[in-house]
């Protein structure tokens, strides 16, 4: 498979439906503080959804069994669950978090993803969901298999370290960047194993997971032109989403 | 003065006010009614005794049970008729309470072998006139649900919209969820277990050797005899109570403080405010409690394990679940700790029922669930709440 371009039935659907500017989920799992991805949050409306919440939920097959790892104040799962009819499962950190999905009616249980998917059993989900939060556990691959195992399928988001605004920071200025989208200092962050989208890629093959759709959103949240090359989503993608598929 | 020891109340021997004529609601059940008990043996008559608040609507889809722990009773939001302190739960039950009265009709029963007005060892036995004492039966967390389950049953109740507890109502909220998956739409276990630890088996061992190492125990036939084991049940009702606190509640409530003195007083006083706090626990304990009931109900939860009548497997218990449930624990608590009430959690997930879980941030110990503890009442609230939606209460 080139690594020059993405070979993926990556399309252009989100864009024609206005999911184009889907950003990603901002609460995350791990009670950690999301990176800041929503510089248009305060023009949203409070009764629509988020836009990278329809994003997800266009992914998700209709009647599925979804477990969302960090699902925060379950506002993702509460829309499956509405929208897609899915059986819609979560664990979060944050005892705040737990609450407000209690009141929603969800079934969501107090828990971490680096510690609490080795309780599940194969196959128990149609989609596992971990957004934002990848970076921020202490053994990304094993979460990421455990998810692949729990699930059929899992959908992914994070923010990529390839971003031209990251190298910039480390390479010309010689800094730990500190951006809107990575907006902690080195010495406090909870992002511990930060990835580019190649990366990503390259973990994804090193375990076998297949990539069934990749969306890159750039800092206005827009997607990165489809039919660019990895390199390019590499530099100009500051989100990476992706579904993935057992291989 | 000297104050060594343990002084309880004058040795009255009145017998306990509730046990054949509670002051509240009965149900009784004729010897053609008998209760079928784990040990094998029908008991018959028997009677439950029970409180209700609230209103049963039309569809009779509203009622809600709470089940009590082991000292606990019926009386969850009414003031006792015994002690005439609040009801234990009324944080948590009355008018715009989490389980709000104005909205579900709450009812909750005392538990077979208890001594608040349902049949249990101080009851007076229709075979022999005497009290059953020791010739009561022997009888289950599952034996108590049965129990209750007959009671709805004469009540008219087909399902309930919810069942809670905590500790050992805890228990009997797992094994309603066990034993009758379609009469319980929501289940809200707190701070308990499916099994009881050896440690708390420990505990209560301890509890009952101190009553019956009691010379007023009289081999369990105190009350023909005209007396009562009270410093017996007094120390088990004290050792009990630490392992409802934790360390840290403990000592932020009572410290190394002196009671009511300066400095100690080089003899076994209670020099310590602690000291004195439990010896008013355990003497307050016995003016309300029967030493056999005691003796009944720890065992009762001792011998709780839910996973062992489904194989091992506690996952099986519930399997193909059709309730909604909602478990919590408390971080302080090491009687009930978080560890047991994952592994319920885990067990349900297997079992595929639906089912949230939240770790309460609280010093108070396993105490802490008869608390003022915000972040559970936040929690039951938005379930019950949203559980109530689905199921169509208004």
């Amino acid at each position: 498979m080139s690594t020059d371009a993405p070979s993926l039935p990556v399309e252009s659907r989100g864009a024609r439906t206005g999911l184009g500017r889907a950003r990603i989920q901002g609460a995350t799992g791990s009670g950690i503080p999301a990176p800041n991805l929503s510089p248009q949050r305060g023009g949203e409306n409070a009764g629509e959804p988020r836009r990278d919440h329809l994003l997800v939920a266009r992914m998700v097959e209709p009647g599925s069994r979804v477990l969302d790892v960090g699902c925060g104040d379950g506002s993702l799962l509460a829309l499956l669950r509405d929208r897609r009819g899915s059986d819609a499962r979560g664990i979060e950190l944050s005892r705040e978090g737990v609450s407000d999905c209690l009141a929603k009616g969800l079934a969501v249980i107090q828990g971490d993803a680096d510690t609490d998917l080795a309780d599940y059993p194969d196959d128990a989900f149609d989609y596992v969901i971990l957004s934002q939060t990848l970076q921020a556990t202490r053994r990304p691959r094993a979460v990421l298999e455990h998810m692949l195992r729990i699930g059929r399928r899992a959908i992914v988001s994070f923010p990529n370290f390839g971003h031209w605004r990251v190298r910039w920071e480390l390479g010309v200025r010689g800094r730990m960047p500190v951006t809107d989208n990575l907006p902690h200092s080195w010495y406090d962050t909870p992002n511990i194993h930060f990835c580019t989208i190649r990366d990503f890629v390259g973990l994804c093959r090193e375990i076998g997971a297949q990539m069934e759709e990749a969306h890159a959103l750039d800092a206005g949240g827009q997607p990165v032109r489809f039919h660019m090359p990895w390199w390019f989503w590499n530099l100009f993608g500051q989100q990476g989403v992706f579904l993935l598929r057992r291989g | 003065m000297n104050e060594h020891v343990l002084r309880t109340a004058a040795p009255g021997v009145a017998p306990l006010p509730e046990v054949d004529h509670p002051s509240s609601p009965v149900a009784a059940f004729g010897a053609e009614e008998p209760l079928r008990l784990d040990a094998g043996v029908d008991l018959g008559p028997w009677q439950i005794a029970y409180q209700s608040y609230g209103a049963l609507n039309a569809e009779r889809s509203n009622a809600v049970l709470v089940c009590h722990a082991l000292t606990g009773d019926q009386h969850v939001a009414n003031r006792h008729p015994v002690t005439g302190k609040p009801g234990w739960w009324e944080t948590l039950v009355g008018p715009g309470k989490p389980v709000d009265t104005d909205r579900y009709f709450v009812l909750c029963a005392n538990v077979v072998g208890g001594c608040m007005g349902t049949t249990g060892p101080a009851s007076r036995s229709p075979h022999t006139g005497r009290p059953y004492a020791l010739d009561f039966p022997l009888v289950t967390i599952r034996d108590m649900v049965r129990a209750q389950a007959m009671l709805l049953d004469r009540l008219g109740i087909p399902s309930l919209f919810a069942v809670v507890g905590g500790s050992m109502g805890g228990m009997q909220v797992l094994q309603w969820a066990a034993s009758y998956p379609e009469r319980v739409f929501a289940a809200i276990p707190i701070a308990a277990s499916a099994r009881h630890s050896a440690q708390n088996i420990a505990f209560h061992e301890v509890g009952r050797q101190a009553v019956m190492a009691d010379p007023d125990w009289r081999r369990g036939r105190y009350i023909e005899e005209g007396v009562r084991p009270r410093k017996g049940l007094a120390v088990a009702r004290m050792g009990a109570h630490i392992t409802y606190l934790s360390e840290g509640a403990l000592h932020r409530k009572f410290g190394r403080s002196f009671q009511d003195r300066a400095a100690p007083t080089f003899s076994f006083d209670a020099d310590f405010q602690i000291e004195s706090y439990l010896r008013h626990q355990g003497m307050s304990f016995v003016e309300r409690f029967d030493a056999n009931s005691y003796l009944y109900v720890t065992r009762a939860m001792d011998y709780f394990d839910l996973a062992a009548d489904y194989g091992g497997v506690l996952a099986k218990a519930f399997k193909g679940s059709p309730t909604r449930f909602c478990v919590m624990s408390f971080t302080s608590d090491w009687l009930f700790p978080t560890v047991e009430s994952r592994a319920v959690v885990h067990a349900l997930n297997a079992g595929g029922a639906q089912v949230g879980f939240v770790e309460i941030e609280s010093d108070k110990g396993h105490d802490a669930f008869l608390l003022e503890e915000p972040e559970m009442f936040a929690a039951a609230r938005g379930f019950l709440d949203a559980a109530a939606v689905a199921r169509g209460i208004r």
